[in-house]
Parts: C-alpha cells; structure tokens; sequence
C-alpha cells in the first residue's frame, strides 16, 4: 500500500512530441499559472520561515523592539540551559517508548484481528480500534485526565478493587510519563494498526501457501516470513511515529503543564514557553532549528540502518 | 481472548465518556462508573450551550476547516496537476523544494508564521489559521502521484480535438481525481478539525476558539464540578468526526496509508 505513491521514475518520459516553439510557451504558461496558487502558499508560509527561523536563531528578539544580532549566543545559551536538555532527553525517551509500544501493539492486534475467520468480526475490531484517532488530542488529554485522576478517577478505582489503588498517576515523575505514554499509544496505535493491517493483507498468496505446504506452523510464518515481508511498512511506522512523537505537546500540555517539575516538559513546549510565554522569538527559534536537526538525524540514523532489517522485494 | 481486552481497552475511555456524559454533574464522579447510561440525563447538553459558547467554538471550527479543506483541495488539485502532466522550465527544481519541506516540523517554522501572521494583522482571527494553511507541499505531492498514474494519451486526444489545456484538465483529469481529492480532504479535515497548536498562539478571545482549543479552556475554568458538561462538549466535538467515518472509512484508511508520506 505505502510503496505505491513513493517517487516513481519520472512519468513516461516520452520524447517530446515535435511542436512549434510557441505551442511548448503557451504549454509552460500554463504550467506556472496552475502552480501558482501552491508556490505562493507553501512559498510564503513554509519555506520562507524554514529560512527565516534559521536567520531568526542568531537574533535576540522580544517583537517589540527591534530585533538584535548576536551571533551564535542563542545556542551556546542552549548548550548550558539545563531545562531546555532535560527537554530533548524526556522527548527521546518519551518518543522512543511510544514508538516501540505502538509497533509491538499495533502489530499484535492487525495479526489478532487477521486470524478472525468471519469479514464482520474483523470490521468491528478495525472500527473500535480506529476510534480514538477520530477524538481530538485535546479532547482524549481532557477524558483521560479525569480518567487518570489519583482520587476519584476510574482506574485508581478499578486497581483499588485489587488493592493498589492510590497510583499517583499525575501527580509524580515517574507515573506522569507513564500515563503521557499510556495516552498517546492508546489514541495513536490504530494508526500502525491501520499501516500495518494494509501491509499484511496485500502479501502475496502464493508464498505463504507454499509456506503451509512446507509445514511451516504460524509462529514461524509470522516471524519468517510475514515480518520480512512488511518490514518495509514497520519502517515507515517507525520513521513516521518517531518523527510525530519528536513533537509532542498536545497530551503533556493539557494534561500535566510538562511537571510535575519538569518531568513531562517536552521540547515543543519549551519552544512555545521561550517564544510565546517569555517572547524570547530568537532563542526559541534556535530551539527549534536544534530539534529539527535532532529529528533529521534520528530519521537518517534509521535509514542507516535499515539497510540491515528492512527487506524490499 | 486477548484481542477482546485490547478492544475493551480501546473503547472503554469512549465509552465512560460518552455515559458519563449522560450523568447528572453530580454524580459524575461517583465510582463505580456506570457504564450503561440507563437514566441518561441530556442536561449537560443543553449546558454546554447555555453555559459555555460551544456553538460559537463549533460554527469556528466549521469555518476553519471547510476553508482550509477547499482550498487546499484547489491549490493541491492544481499544483498536482501541472508537476505531473505539464512541461514547464523549472518544474524539477520547484518540485524538489517542495519536498524538502516535506521534512520540517511545524514546530520549526511556527515562530515565524506567527510573526508574518501579526503582520498581516490576522491574529486572533479564523484567517490566522486558515491563510497559512491553504497551500500544502504534502498535498501537492499526493496530487501528483495520482495525476501520475493517469494515461497522457486522453489528454492528447482531447488537444488535438480542440480542448483548451483548462478544458483537458477540468473536464478529463480533474474528474478522474476525485478519489485522491476526496483522501486529501479527508486527511485534512481530521488534522485541522483536530488542531490544538495553532489555534493556542495565534487565537486569544474566546468567541474565536475552534472546538479543542474552546474545550480545553473549558475544563480549566469549571473545575471538576461540571465534568460531565466538560464531557458533553467533547462528545458533540467527536460526532462530525464519527459521521464522516461512517460514511468515508475508505478514505480514512486511504488517507493514512498515503499519510505515512508526510
């Protein structure tokens, strides 16, 4: 499914047909009228800013007055401001656990959901896990927070049934970031469960017969063959995933303010703390350039080392 | 048995939500949940009009999405078009621009987008999230990959039969697209319906909150008393939503195999 719409080769690269000069001016005309509209837009809010943040990360800036350069302060001040790296590492961390359980788990349920003989059965497995992703962040945040709430929230009621039911979920470090992941794996998991349903039902029939006819029982299947198959589509789960969970803001935003302390303080937040709390705009930019980098190297890492796991047919 | 659970799990915060949404605010915290609503009590509904502006942050809501929807429906259908099928000098070099960045969070460029949105004199307007957004280099890129798959050879009889290139585009090619248009919007309106980020820096009165951002600040200023109006608001927030699955899934599904792009 996820390899039909990557790059093709350019589309049939016929010869250009013979045409009068003219006819080919008129044709590009057109060409540039129709993207016009797009240039504009992604020109202008964009890629201009991609420039502008970066020009913006050697500037001290409140918006106010006038903007003044400082050369390469901004990250210096960056490289000694514990928060900010207390920031990067609880965001790695935080993305790290989140990507991994939604792998393990969006896997688990598409190969549970596939095992289901009746079509019916599997639909409604598909729609209830696909639900959360139509809630809001905003609004899962709000629900799950009175869900999570160390008096009178539901779960802490459940476990009190079996006897351990004052878990501080909120209200520490450690348990905060467990109900932060908890709460973006339970929304974000039918999304690899979607990815990864779609790779599994496209493969090719013919290998796993011949797998059956070799004896091969499911367990084996699955991790012999299956897995290698779609390992492609994992991988674009993980990039993708990582590359989303390195933004997180919305669940620790509404749910715990990044603390208690700074347990849960995402980089994101620190970007909107600096720029839009402290008006700090040049070295929340410069904030912003270092995650951006943090990110392309997380990805580019991921890329080095798929060529070890990730089998392309 | 396994799978079972995992559902239970999956629906069961939905579920509390919607019952307990149907309570009465001052049982709504009362344990042991009640997860049948069989007195349902449809007076945080009514709340959450009388109470609180959900209709505006609704109409908002609606406002912002169906103009980015459409518009970038437009920009996309024909930016998409003229990388794909037309020949025009340049062509590679502003299409590799566009996917470079492809790449770049929204975290990154946010500072100044709300600079140039403060300059435009749009803050704290539906127009400061809905003229930054019209134009998208995803949706381009989505666009292009269908047109791609479209054989040249309709387009060239329809030349040499005296259509105009709007003509070949309107009435052969656009007309072929309406599934990747419908994938696009779909895409779109479940992150713009969604957003929190933007809608947080650039919006600060209240009448002009979209529905996440409006809901957020709703829990904040009624406190646990009223949890369950703050739960009715976040049920009509999830019916647009729940109803255009219904219809659409294909396109939902569509999207986010296609969405794994971006």
């Amino acid at each position: 499914m996820t390899t039909q719409l990557a790059v093709r080769p350019r589309a049939r690269a016929a010869a250009p047909p013979k045409r009068s000069k003219k006819a080919r001016r008129g044709e590009a005309v057109f060409g540039y009228a129709m993207i016009a509209l797009s240039v504009v837009f992604v020109g202008v809010f964009t890629f201009l800013p991609i420039l502008a943040s970066l020009g913006l990360s050697f500037f001290s800036w409140d918006i106010l007055s006038r903007p003044k350069f400082v050369g390469l302060q901004n990250y210096g001040r960056l490289l000694h401001d514990g928060p900010v790296l207390h920031s990067f590492v609880t965001t790695i961390v935080l993305a790290i656990v989140i990507v991994v359980l939604q792998i393990v788990i969006g896997l688990g349920l598409a190969v549970l959901v596939q095992q289901r003989r009746h079509k019916a059965t599997q639909t409604v497995f598909r729609t209830v896990f696909y639900l959360p992703l139509l809630a809001s962040t905003a609004s899962v945040a709000i629900f799950m927070g009175y869900l999570f709430d160390q008096k009178f929230g539901v779960i802490n009621y459940y476990l009190g049934l079996v006897g351990s039911g004052d878990v501080p979920w909120l209200t520490s470090s450690f348990g905060a970031s467990v109900t932060i992941v908890l709460v973006t794996v339970w929304q974000q998991v039918g999304f690899t469960f979607v990815l990864i349903s779609a790779a599994l039902t496209s493969l090719p029939r013919d290998i796993l017969e011949a797998a059956a006819v070799d004896g091969a029982g499911p367990i084996r299947t699955l991790a012999r063959i299956k897995l290698p198959l779609i390992s492609p589509t994992l991988f674009f789960a993980t990039v993708v995933g990582l590359i989303n969970a390195m933004q997180l803001f919305d669940q620790p935003f509404i749910m715990t303010k990044g603390g208690p302390g700074s347990a849960t303080t995402t980089t994101v937040m620190v970007i909107y703390q600096s720029a839009f709390n402290n008006l700090q705009f040049g070295y929340g930019s410069a904030i912003s350039i270092v995650l951006l980098l943090l990110i392309l190297l997380v990805t580019g890492i991921q890329f080095a080392a798929s060529r070890k796991v990730v089998f392309y047919q | 048995m396994v799978i079972v659970i995992a559902a239970m799990a999956a629906f069961g915060p939905l579920l509390w939500t919607l019952t307990t949404s149907l309570r009465t605010p001052a049982e709504a915290f009362t344990n042991p949940p009640q997860w049948l609503p069989l007195h349902p009590d449809f007076g945080n509904y009514a709340a959450v009009f009388s109470q609180i502006p959900l209709g505006t942050f609704f109409v908002n809501s609606v406002v912002v999405t169906g103009l980015i929807v459409v518009g970038q429906l437009v920009t996309c259908t024909l930016s998409g078009y003229a990388f794909a099928m037309i020949r025009f000098k340049g062509r590679g070099v502003i299409f590799a621009l566009f996917l470079a960045t492809m790449m770049v969070p929204l975290q990154t460029i946010i500072i100044p987008v709300f600079v140039i949105v403060k300059v435009l004199g749009i803050t704290d307007s539906p127009l400061s999230l809905v003229i930054p957004a019209l134009g998208s280099a995803f949706g381009t890129f989505l666009m292009r990959q269908y047109f791609l798959q479209m054989p040249r050879e309709l387009g060239e009889a329809g030349r040499i039969d005296g259509a105009s290139q709007w003509q070949v585009f309107r009435l052969i090619y656009a007309r072929m697209a309406t599934p990747a248009m419908a994938t696009l919007a779909i895409l779109n309106f479940s992150s713009f319906w969604s957003e929190f980020y933007r809608p947080l820096i650039f919006l600060q009165s209240q009448g002009k909150f979209t529905l996440p951002l409006g809901l957020v600040g709703l829990q904040g200023n009624l406190g646990t008393g009223s949890i369950s109006v703050v739960l009715a608001g976040v049920i009509l927030a999830l019916i647009p939503s729940v109803v255009l699955f219904v219809v659409a899934q294909r396109y939902f599904i569509e999207g986010i195999t296609a969405g794994s792009f971006r």
